[in-house]
């Protein structure tokens, strides 16, 4: 591993989005606009309040979680993941890098959406905002690095968006949104207990109820900050130097 | 000590793609220094073996020493430049932003990235994203990415395709100061008539060598008097031995 050449890869990154600037204006605006239309939706009833912490941590999670997987397998179809593995760029530099870039950009996105949901939408939060956002960020960190995973395993455009339902949506189903994971069958529960997001989540709505200490939050963080180490691990395995 | 080992040597190499054996108990030495050629119909193994020397190809058997290191080795990964037959550049990216980022991944000094731009005359289009360029000069792009770092072992697949005369001669002339300046140089081709730029020619075909000779010994050996005549004297030969 080596600072410089992740660095010099999140740089990178960064530099294609911005030739982009379609999809920044998309990746900055559009969880703020899902997260007011949930708020108007639930406008005359406390439903907001109970859901709209999780919001926060469903749209920067699917949105980094697409964006990376995409970013990646076009990397691999167009030959230059090929070159990069051929030169002296660690497999680790690569996917730090990209954590690192779409991280940053996590970090902008969380940001927005959170202002956004607190400051227009009226959510309120009981303890620190800055909590709020740090636990979207580890959400849309954790996003990019199991799209950066899943990417490992498309050989397609097509496959790689299958990825999504497969992966992201039983989640989301079982992350506490729908119905309290305390309601859950046994084994449901037991099962949303390993889901990233399901912390995720816990962690979000004990900021805005104010109902756990720090410290079971901070707990919370640990455990999305494992997943996503462990997702970084896991595809830097998966690249390969040498392919058939 | 390293300098007197071979570019490449290649001992009973065995390639398997999906179910077909590409590369079969193949051999080849190439001393260090000079344009060798390597012509052949496409099908015929010349990405693998170009592969295979670059150290990306899962190989089924044998040994590839490059620069006296095993193919592949992270001590090679500065010395070895390759150039894919797709143009290996990110397209949302400027030709220079594409430069700068490969240089610092190779830990090139920043200068390299102006030398390369004027040795393969893109300054002109320095500053256009790769994906608005014409497939010349994208391929001149992939090339440059290539020459970052001086390496000493520059494999090229397939560089000229698609080039106008003009430009085909410019990069010929180009391989030729290279190595003349002591990088060794393994460019694939399918066109014959470049056959005779090349110090030495590899015609492969199916996985085998037919012929591993310098352009004039070749067609001296065949009684020809191009390269296309000559690769198809030894095709019937082949079939009639």
């Amino acid at each position: 591993m080596n600072p410089s050449r992740t660095l010099a890869t999140a740089g990178r990154v960064l530099a294609q989005i911005r030739h982009d600037p379609r999809t920044i204006a998309l990746l900055l605006v559009v969880p703020s606009l899902l997260i007011g239309l949930v708020a108007w939706l639930f406008d005359s009833t406390p439903v907001f309040q109970q859901i709209g912490p999780a919001m926060l941590a469903l749209f920067p999670f699917i949105i980094m979680f697409l964006v990376t997987s995409i970013a990646t397998l076009r990397e691999r179809r167009s030959g230059t993941l090929e070159r990069l593995l051929s030169l002296p760029l660690s497999k680790l530099d690569f996917i730090l890098g990209y954590a690192l870039a779409f991280g940053l950009l996590a970090v902008v996105q969380a940001g927005i959406a959170t202002a956004f949901a607190v400051g227009v939408c009226g959510l309120e939060i009981e303890e620190s905002v800055w909590l709020l956002v740090a636990v979207a960020v580890a959400d849309a960190v954790l996003g990019t690095t199991l799209g950066l995973l899943a990417s490992a395993f498309a050989r397609t455009e097509f496959q790689v968006v299958q990825f999504m339902p497969a992966i992201v949506f039983p989640q989301v189903l079982l992350g506490g949104i729908l119905l309290p994971r305390d309601q859950m069958p046994d084994v449901l529960h037991a099962i949303s207990d390993w889901l990233p997001l399901s912390h995720a989540i816990d962690a979000l709505n004990a900021v805005a109820t104010g109902d756990e200490d720090d410290g079971y939050i901070v707990a919370q963080l640990l455990v999305l900050g494992a997943f996503a180490l462990g997702a970084v691990l896991l595809g830097a395995v998966t690249l390969r130097r040498r392919t058939p | 000590m390293v300098n007197n080992s071979p570019a490449v040597r290649i001992d009973g190499l065995r390639v398997r793609r999906g179910r077909r054996t590409v590369l079969d108990a193949f051999e080849l030495e190439l001393p260090r220094g000079g344009v060798t050629g390597l012509l052949g119909p496409s099908g015929s193994g010349k990405t693998t073996l170009m592969r295979a020397i670059v150290g990306v190809q899962t190989v089924a058997g044998g040994t590839v020493t490059v620069l006296g290191e095993p193919a592949g080795s992270a001590a090679l990964r500065d010395r070895v430049g390759y150039v894919t037959q797709a143009s290996s550049v990110y397209d949302d990216l400027t030709v220079r932003q594409n430069l700068r980022y490969f240089a610092r991944v190779l830990g090139a000094p920043i200068t390299d990235v102006d030398r390369v731009l004027a040795e393969t005359d893109l300054e002109s289009h320095a500053d256009a994203l790769a994906g608005s360029l014409s497939g010349g000069q994208l391929s001149r792009a992939s090339l440059a990415a290539a020459l970052l770092g001086s390496p000493e072992l520059l494999v090229l697949d397939e560089p000229t395709v698609g080039l106008d005369p003009v430009l085909r001669v410019e990069l010929w002339a180009l391989f030729r100061r290279l190595a003349e300046g002591g990088v060794t140089l393994l460019v694939s081709s399918h066109v014959m008539d470049e056959a005779t730029r090349c110090d030495r020619l590899l015609l492969l075909r199916e996985g085998r060598l037919l012929a591993d000779d310098s352009p004039a010994g070749l067609m001296r050996a065949t009684g020809t008097t191009d390269a296309e005549e000559a690769f198809l004297v030894l095709i019937r030969e082949g079939v009639a031995s």
